[in-house]
């Protein structure tokens, strides 16, 4: 069992909202970027570096502290489907996925953040909060995807906040509102799921057979995620994890290890003070859980 | 406090973990989406491609704040693609520049200069240019004109600033207008107002989405038109196939259902093979052709056919090549040379004169209306006639057989007939199919043949003038179509009313004579022109006067941009306005496009940076080289900051043919201005000056209605009320309702004829905007759409002949007897109580003179033109040619390139040896070139902004890994590109994406080019357009930029004189000389 403490705010947002979350349905993406743009100008996410990749179309590599919707290009000689690729006698298909912060059900950013930073909104999404972050980068290992990173100007931990400020007004996140061809899908997690069930069983029974959901299940190692994806091959093909896990899955067994070696210790303190003189032991510090 | 409050709302509250509710900041509590605190929101269009997206400004404190999609468009739905997204960024980022700055002669480096005084010192040098460089004559005919002064751009402003910038510079004798459309769109122009009557696609994008089969070819419509192309993925959701013909597989075709690669420059090969298969196996539909077209009209008993002629057409003269297309002729009536070409005694021109060539340009007047033809053809309804259209199109492509196809063009034989099978299946009474193209289809030296096969096909399928058929040429500039019907073009007056010729048209009688023909929509022509005429010059134009029609230029040749550049580097042409255009860049042969203009006395720059074409006297390419110095330039440079879309009003028209009002969000910063207030300023400026002046050279600029109301701190002229002229008004000063209450009187006046009815009711109807929410597809209440607001063009061909729908899958418009009027969904491109069963009598004269079932009302007969009597100087029919520079020996005949095409012999623009020519193998490989979903055009609205930047930070060419092998190219690394002309470097980018191609047992490699890219801004490396020469499309002169042949080698290229050098060695090794490549 992971350490579930999240699991009640993240599916039973409070305030009387429902979850929300992204459904970003990768057979429909045409590679156009609109999403990495519409992001990085409503969140005045600076310009991430100038460099020519090689990787396909894609010269922005990845997700870090300075672009939060990331589009990889996977060139494969695979077939899609029934498509009739026409490059010779090869089959070949060009992948498109456009990437985002999962917005986990177990969340170890979030765990892991020891100032409240980072934290579970109404919407059950989990967004950075700049100005309480104070830049300690507990939160970039413990994330099993790589999103989070830290922003090299200002110090402090950035990612995806589903555009936590335009939820109040009504309006979808700028990714998914911009993106061109509907592929970025966004609204209430639950209809999200059904509406990715229905479109899987389409995408299949056109002859993608590799197609898959991910992150839609929550009995996953992060309890689901609140960004899933319907992908054409492997996780591994698009650079995701194939097989996720909150890192801080083990983190109640380690505290009941520490409780047990603490235990121990004091015991062997009183048994070797027995007698003597007593001492007095410190708890840990920080935010009261 | 800050910290204990938290924790007491932890130790309080329910969130006792603290991750949720208790760990929230004040400020995060507090944030809002700036949309939520705006002052107001906009209605806007995006400024990039022509699909025309709705965006909403949000401004606070009078700056902007956010731009974002408009949900209420039906075009875009709230959505915009990655340039659409970075219009925030493109407006208020760090890209723009705000103050005028000036180059002295020789300078070294740029000076700032107050606005006024700049205005100031333009306005001067026009009027000395002007002056030192007037021409009365020329060959002892009246030309009254300047050649001193150029202007280049317009596509990307409103359709009121080009109004402006046609209206003064005509005015000013200036006749080397030109913009973007011309190195874009021309041939669409030619291709289909030449088959169709106007030279708009036939269709709107949102109609995609009741098509049955989508075809692109010639476009990369998923990276070029990404909004757009939801209305693909709807076909596709819908059930409809998706195929992709491209030398490349894209974006695009990763979401088609078939890719179909194709050698650059074999597109008439493989749509005849389409033709072909349709005729050869009876598949076209009937009904619709026999009624619909001119399949049945019977041809003059001496035209030749290239099957005949090995590869040209009967009436070419090898020494002019040009054609004379009196054997082109139906038998019973003739063209009127659509050209006006008669001469002024009326009585005494001969045959030849009469319908002999075209003058050049003169194909791209059927933008909106066909060929004027006269007299009623001669039919055969059994189609069997040997000499009728469908046999004689029979003939022409039989030869177009997929062996032909898979030879020439490189498409495996089981995908072509996939095509085939697919295309055909989902065309006919019930099913529709449409074509899409762009660019890719139109830059080739016989660009207007390639969519006038397009054309043919679709005619065949009886695809056009239904819902979701048609042609969609996909435009690349915000108003694009705009300014080519009011157009800064050199060759048309605004609605594709033609520009005088000096050896024709003395007076306007004959000039109306000869171009106002007696069948067809076109015989109002006088009162379109004599409007216009009332519009520029009010009260001074008089019937007794003509009225003023003798103070328009006069042309005596093509004045095309290309032309332009050789009159710069021949000392003629010594003034030059680049109005949002970057020639050094985005024109073939760039480096031409900068010699050119290290030979002008002075050039004007408005844009929102330091593009290339503003700083080739300091950085450019030949400074680098050694060919160039900055000391030794003379050429005086003004750069002026250019307002952007949001800082003006005024009308974009976009691909659909729709007029889009944006309202003005901010006023601009600094010096920045619109072109609207640069245009009227200098004319305001030049008549102040030359007030008073008694020589007669100035009468027309002093006579010019000037008298636009300012406003606002910068005195910005009213767009609106530019707008108001366009649509025109009546004797009482009303504005008009439509075209159709034009008179030639000279009662009414009105700038554009097309465009009457745009402000109907004295009401900006191009600012309308309902909902997309609240009204069908059609979509009749947004925006407003010429001619009339017609959404689909030709619809009347939508129902059959007795005017019933051919299917109710397909229904559209149709007659409904008891009311006598056509009705339906869209507005009847008809006359509405024009029945079914009319015939018209035989003396019957205008559009009264077309039948109750001729759908096409803008040709003369009323007819879809398979075969071209008139209106294409090329060619009756698309035939295969190959490209001015091609490794491939023509596989269909013995003419390898076009002989009708426009070359240029000059030291800079050397041809190449082609198909079996010795040398041929030099530049062995074919060269595409095409954009990128991240960049725009020549890159200055996309180069200079960081977040389109990063997504494609450089220049690069892709290339198979079976050419990267020949030439050891390695992914990652440099490789230098040569051709004649120049040399560039790339970095390597090997992909399966660019196949090889078989032809004949032949391997040919491609190496495609994004041709963005410049050394100025932040995403840099050479341009793909050094590569290229001028070589021209002779009915729209295009420059060839899709199909070349090059060389590749591995390494970066030679830097300083090394260079020039290096392009010299492969000349002499390919044995290049002035006349290789120039025969016809």
């Amino acid at each position: 069992m992971a350490f579930d403490l999240d699991h009640s705010l993240a599916e039973q947002p409070t305030d009387g909202h429902r979850r929300v979350g992204f459904f970003t349905d990768t057979s429909i993406c045409i590679g156009c970027k609109a999403c990495e743009v519409a992001c990085k100008e409503w969140n005045d996410v600076p310009e991430d570096g100038l460099d020519f990749t090689g990787m396909s179309y894609d010269n922005t590599v990845g997700l870090s502290a300075d672009t939060w919707r990331h589009v990889a290009f996977i060139e494969q000689r695979r077939p899609l489907g029934h498509q009739e690729p026409g490059v010779g006698e090869m089959d070949f298909r060009w992948l498109m996925a456009s990437d985002v912060c999962k917005h986990c059900t177990h969340a170890a950013c979030l765990d892991v953040c020891p100032t409240g930073s980072l934290f579970r909104t109404e919407y059950g999404t989990v967004v950075v909060q700049e100005d309480v972050c104070n830049g300690c980068g507990y939160c970039v290992p413990a994330c099993p995807f790589g999103v989070i990173g830290k922003r090299e100007t200002t110090g402090v931990a950035a990612k995806c906040t589903m555009c936590y400020d335009r939820l109040p007004a009504g309006e979808q996140p700028a990714c998914a509102k911009t993106c061109p061809t509907d592929s970025i899908q966004f609204g209430d997690l639950d209809e999200l799921r059904e509406r990715a069930d229905r479109r899987l069983a389409q995408v299949r029974e056109a002859g993608m057979t590799s197609a898959r959901l991910y992150g839609h299940d929550p009995d996953d190692g992060v309890g689901g995620t609140g960004a899933f994806f319907l992908l054409l091959d492997e996780p591994e093909v698009y650079g995701l994890p194939p097989d996720p896990v909150v890192t801080t899955k083990d983190l109640p067994s380690m505290w009941r290890h520490v409780g047990v070696a603490a235990v121990a210790l004091l015991a062997g303190v009183a048994a070797a003070a027995w007698g003597r003189t007593g001492s007095g032991t410190t708890g840990p510090r920080g935010r009261i859980r | 406090m800050d910290f204990a409050w938290p924790l007491l709302r932890q130790l309080t509250g329910k969130d006792r973990t603290a991750r949720g509710e208790a760990a929230k900041s004040a400020k995060t509590a507090a944030l809002r989406a700036r949309t939520e605190t705006a002052d107001r929101v906009v209605k806007s269009v995006c400024p990039y491609c022509a699909v025309g997206c709705g965006q909403n400004v949000y401004v606070r404190d009078e700056k902007v704040i956010q731009i974002e999609g408009d949900p209420d468009s039906p075009i875009s739905r709230g959505r915009l693609c990655p340039k659409g997204a970075a219009s925030l960024q493109l407006t208020t980022g760090p890209g723009r520049r705000h103050k005028a700055l000036y180059r002295p002669p020789g300078g070294a480096d740029w000076e700032e200069i107050d606005l006024d005084r700049a205005m100031d010192m333009v306005a001067d040098r026009i009027i000395a240019t002007r002056r030192e460089t007037w021409e009365w004559e020329k060959d002892g005919l009246r030309t009254a004109r300047t050649m001193g002064i150029a202007s280049l751009g317009g596509a990307t402003l409103d359709n009121e600033e080009n109004y402006l910038i046609k209206k003064l510079l005509t005015a000013l004798g200036v006749v080397q207008i030109e913009n973007q459309a011309r190195v874009c769109h021309s041939s669409s122009v030619v291709g289909l107002g030449s088959s169709f009557g106007r030279g708009g696609a036939t269709t709107f994008m949102q109609d995609l989405q009741h098509s049955d089969c989508v075809v692109i070819q010639g476009s990369n419509f998923a990276e070029a038109h990404p909004v757009g192309f939801q209305w693909v993925m709807e076909a596709k959701a819908r059930g409809a196939v998706i195929i992709h013909v491209d030398p490349r597989f894209t974006r695009t075709s990763a979401l088609a259902d078939v890719h179909v690669p194709i050698r650059p420059g074999s597109d008439v090969a493989f749509v005849g093979g389409l033709i072909n298969y349709v005729l050869d196996n009876e598949l076209y539909f009937r009904e619709y052709v026999l009624n619909y077209t001119n399949a049945a009209t019977i041809l003059r008993e001496d035209y030749r056919d290239t099957e005949d002629l090995d590869g040209v057409f009967s009436g070419f003269d090898p020494d002019s090549r040009e054609y004379d297309t009196t054997s082109w002729q139906y038998v019973g009536m003739e063209a009127v040379a659509a050209s006006g070409r008669r001469e002024q005694h009326y009585e005494e021109r001969t045959e030849q004169e009469r319908t002999g060539h075209e003058p050049p340009g003169r194909a791209e007047m059927h933008g909106s209306a066909g060929a004027p033809m006269d007299g009623t053809p001669e039919r055969d309804e059994t189609l069997r006639h040997p000499r009728c259209v469908l046999q004689v199109l029979r003939r022409h492509f039989a030869r177009y057989t997929p062996e032909m196809v898979e030879r020439t063009c490189g498409v495996p034989r089981h995908l072509f007939e996939e095509v085939c099978r697919r295309l055909t299946e989902n065309s006919g009474p019930d099913k529709t199919a449409e074509f899409v193209y762009a660019v890719g289809w139109t830059q080739h030296s016989d660009g207007s043949q390639f969519i006038r096969s397009a054309c043919i096909l679709q005619l065949l399928l009886g695809n056009i003038g239904r819902p979701g058929g048609g042609i969609q040429a996909l435009r690349g500039h915000a108003s694009i179509q705009g300014s080519s019907d009011i157009p800064t073009l050199f060759n048309l007056l605004p609605g594709y009313l033609p520009m005088p010729y000096a050896h024709e048209h003395e007076g306007l009688r004959d000039f109306l004579q000869a171009d106002a023909p007696p069948k067809g929509f076109w015989a109002n022509m006088p009162a379109y022109m004599i409007s216009l005429l009332k519009a520029w010059w009010g009260d001074a134009a008089q019937p007794d006067n003509d009225f003023r029609f003798g103070w328009l230029p006069r042309l005596t040749g093509s004045h095309s941009t290309y032309d332009t550049v050789l009159e710069q580097l021949n000392g003629v042409c010594k003034g030059y306005f680049l109005l949002g255009e970057n020639p050094a860049v985005g024109s073939a042969n760039a480096k031409m496009q900068r010699l050119g203009m290290a030979q002008l006395d002075w050039l004007v720059v408005r844009d929102f940076t330091l593009i290339e074409s503003a700083t080739w006297w300091k950085d450019g390419p030949e400074i680098e080289t050694g060919e160039l110095r900055t000391a030794d330039i003379g050429t005086e440079v003004f750069f002026f900051p250019a307002a952007c879309h949001t800082e003006k009003c005024g009308s974009f028209t976009n691909t659909n043919r729709w007029l889009q009002w944006r309202h003005q969000a901010v006023e601009p910063e600094g010096d920045a201005r619109s072109d609207l207030w640069f245009m009227y300023h200098m004319g305001r400026i030049i008549r102040e000056k030359l007030a008073g002046s008694t020589d007669p050279m100035d009468e027309p600029v002093l006579n010019l209605t000037w008298d636009y109301p300012v406003s606002g701190p910068t005195a910005e002229p009213s767009a609106e009320a530019v707008l108001a002229e366009i649509n025109g008004v009546d004797a009482h000063g009303r504005p008009l309702s439509g075209y159709h209450e034009l008179k030639s009187d000279g009662s009414t006046r009105c700038g554009c004829w097309i465009y009457s009815g745009v402000y109907a009711d004295g009401v900006n109807q191009a600012a309308r905007r309902k909902p997309h929410t609240e009204q069908d597809w059609i979509a009749a209440e947004w925006a407003w759409a010429w001619p009339a607001n017609r959404r689909i063009l030709y619809n009347r061909a939508s129902a059959r002949p007795d005017g019933s729908p051919w299917s109710e899958r397909k229904r559209l418009v149709w007659w409904d007897e008891q009311a006598g009027r056509w009705t339906g969904h869209d507005v009847p491109d008809f006359e509405a109580d024009k029945s079914p069963g009319y015939r018209p009598p035989p003396e019957a004269r205008g559009a009264e003179a077309l039948s109750g079932v001729d759908p096409f009302i803008m040709q003369a007969d009323g007819k879809g033109w398979l075969f071209a009597p008139a209106g294409v100087v090329d060619g009756p029919l698309p035939t295969h040619y190959e490209p001015q520079d091609s490794p491939v020996p023509n596989p269909f005949h013995g003419h390898q390139r076009n002989p009708a095409r426009k070359v240029y012999e000059h030291e800079h623009n050397r041809y190449q040896p082609s198909g079996n020519e010795p040398g041929s193998n030099v530049y062995p490989y074919v060269v595409t070139t095409y954009r990128l979903t991240e960049h725009f055009t020549a890159g200055g609205m996309s180069r200079f902004t960081p977040y389109l930047s990063e997504l494609q930070p450089e220049m690069f060419c892709e290339v198979s890994p079976e050419l990267a092998a020949e030439r050891g190219l390695v992914h990652g690394d440099w490789a230098t590109i040569v051709t004649a002309r120049n040399a560039i470097e790339a970095r390597v980018m090997v992909t399966d994406r660019i196949p090889s191609l078989h032809l004949n047992g032949r391997v040919l490699h491609q190496i495609g080019l994004p041709f963005h890219f410049g050394p100025n801004g932040m995403a840099t490396g050479d341009a793909a357009n050094e590569l290229a020469s001028i070589s021209l499309d002779p009915n729209s002169h295009i420059q060839e930029v899709k199909a070349m042949a090059a060389d590749i080698r591995p390494g970066r290229r030679p830097r300083g004189p090394a260079l020039p050098e290096l392009v010299r060695s492969y000349q002499r090794r390919a044995g290049v000389t002035a006349g290789t490549g120039t025969e016809a």
